[in-house]
């Protein structure tokens, strides 16, 4: 049986597209961006284009307002602790929706030991923002509030819009981590009010290595990452060409093929959630409507998530979990407690995240290895008779 | 294929478990873990001359989880209880060409719930 690889937010391929371009800034274009030289300035030209690209995915005013990094974790940690510091003068408190990536939350607890005050935003069940709370936890000191466009592990595509409405009116700095949704969904960091936006290339079918933080003109940041002053002083560090190349590259594509691709995606994930929820004590978990076109997550009663994607894994399908048990910590998933799931039932976690890849006819093996899977697991588990009763 | 740092021998036994199910009227019965946790694991021995001569396990948890109550079960049977009682997490993890570090504590209850599970018939027998 053909593999079948459903765990697109964990990693991507690159586009071979984006590879043939990129290829040369490993090789024969091998310059230094800062050097003076002509081979220093092929390479420069090369990260200012792709500058470029990126700018035009997001709607960005110019393409001075994109700073390259080395991940999507790095463009976090630069917008967190680079606004919260800088504007210190102004307040010394931070927000952050409780379903946050670990590298906007973690970020935060470290300002909080240092005495800044830290609170996270709760979210419903399906994982949408209480706007109510947000209005009000928010006041002129709190200098950042994050949200991300989407989340990674239950799909939910946030009311950004709505939310940029009350930071602008309330508060002061909106970050949002688009990691998820950039690719997946249009964003227009314009029309959408945003003040700090994180991008990372893998995502977008580029290469790894690379992550790039809108910063809207006029707002003010301080690096966290201090040495030669590359990227107009806020991340300093020589570029990597090839990575950042491939990524604007990546973008382009992405951006041009994104309302086809979506529209193909959308009845492939329909029809798997259809399938999958046969499944008795099957659920999904995230939002029904407002989700991410490639996203499809659930949660099984009585059984474990490392357990399903080990399961999975021996029909050649690949998964992802929200389960203690796969994580390096031991805790279940931050996002499915926050959506107010048990600790049990969090544990239970499978997540399939569609791609380029995949394809109507993936429906049929994955829905029948879901459901023996969930089968066998159940035969196994003392928990199963509890709800059987 | 699957790996996430477990060995062969640890998907072996995930994949086919033995002694899996429920033994009506057991002698003993041991339960260990928390469904909040993430890892439930009972054990059913039934015993004879003081000899475990059948042993059967249900368990919710990851696949270590699942591989460990498989293999306890197959170092206990047949054995006498008072050599099954010896038994201990080091020896399960070492049968199944070890166990990733994070796995060693959460995931390898299975010597416990065979402990307890023996504990039960002795206490059992004394009641007699």
């Amino acid at each position: 049986m053909a593999r079948i690889y459903l765990d697109h937010a964990a990693a991507l391929p690159v586009d071979y597209r984006v590879f043939e371009f990129a290829k040369p800034y490993l090789t024969t274009l091998h310059g230094n961006p800062s050097s003076l030289h002509s081979v220093g300035v092929e390479a420069k030209q090369a990260v200012e284009e792709s500058r470029q690209k990126i700018a035009k995915f997001i709607h960005a005013e110019n393409e001075s307002t994109i700073i390259f990094t080395g991940s999507a974790t790095e463009a976090n940690n630069l917008a967190v602790k680079g606004t919260a510091l800088r504007n210190i003068t102004s307040g010394k408190t931070v927000v952050a929706s409780a379903i946050e990536h670990m590298s906007v939350l973690n970020p935060m607890k470290e300002l909080q030991k240092n005495g800044f005050s830290f609170t996270t935003i709760p979210v419903d069940s399906t994982g949408i923002v209480d706007l109510n709370k947000l209005e009000d936890m928010l006041t002129k000191t709190t200098t950042l509030t994050s949200v991300m466009y989407a989340n990674n592990e239950i799909g939910t595509v946030e009311p950004i819009r709505e939310i940029s409405n009350i930071v602008r009116e309330k508060g002061m700095y909106l970050h949002v981590d688009a990691v998820a949704a950039a690719g997946r969904i249009p964003i227009d960091v314009q029309k959408d009010g945003i003040d700090l936006l994180t991008l990372s290339s893998n995502d977008l079918y580029g290469p790894q290595g690379a992550g790039a933080l809108y910063v809207k003109p006029g707002v003010r940041l301080q690096s966290v990452l201090l040495g030669g002053g590359q990227e107009r002083g806020l991340r300093s560090g020589t570029e990597n060409v090839f990575a950042i190349a491939g990524m604007g590259e990546a973008a382009r594509i992405v951006q041009e093929e994104i309302t086809q691709e979506s529209s193909r995606l959308i009845p492939i994930r329909d029809t798997l959630i259809n399938e999958i929820l046969k499944i008795e004590q099957s659920y999904l978990t995230g939002h029904p409507t407002q989700r991410l076109p490639h996203h499809a997550s659930f949660r099984f009663s009585s059984i474990e998530g490392e357990s399903i994607l080990l399961n999975m894994d021996m029909y050649d399908i690949q998964v992802s979990t929200g389960s203690a048990c796969s994580s390096k910590t031991l805790e279940p998933s931050h996002v499915l407690l926050a959506i107010g799931l048990k600790h049990e039932e969090a544990h239970g976690s499978m997540v399939l995240t569609l791609g380029r890849s995949t394809t109507m006819d993936n429906v049929e093996p994955v829905s029948k290895a879901t459901y023996e899977t969930v089968q066998r697991l159940r035969k196994l588990s003392p928990l199963d008779q509890e709800w059987r009763k | 294929m699957a790996n996430v740092g477990y060995s062969k021998k640890v998907m072996e036994h995930f994949m086919n478990p033995r002694n899996v199910g429920v033994i009506e009227n057991p002698d003993g019965y041991g339960k260990v873990g928390n469904p909040v946790c993430g890892d439930v694991m009972e054990i059913f021995i039934k015993i004879k001359d003081e000899k475990i001569t059948d042993i059967k396990f249900r368990t919710f948890g990851c696949g270590s989880a699942i591989a460990t109550s498989s293999m306890v079960t197959e170092l206990a049977k047949g054995k006498h209880v008072d050599e099954a009682v010896r038994i201990t997490r080091g020896d399960v993890a070492n049968e199944l060409d070890g166990l990733p570090p994070q796995k060693m504590h959460c995931s390898n209850l299975a010597a416990d719930a065979l402990h307890e599970a023996i504990k039960d018939y002795k206490n059992r027998k004394q009641k007699k």
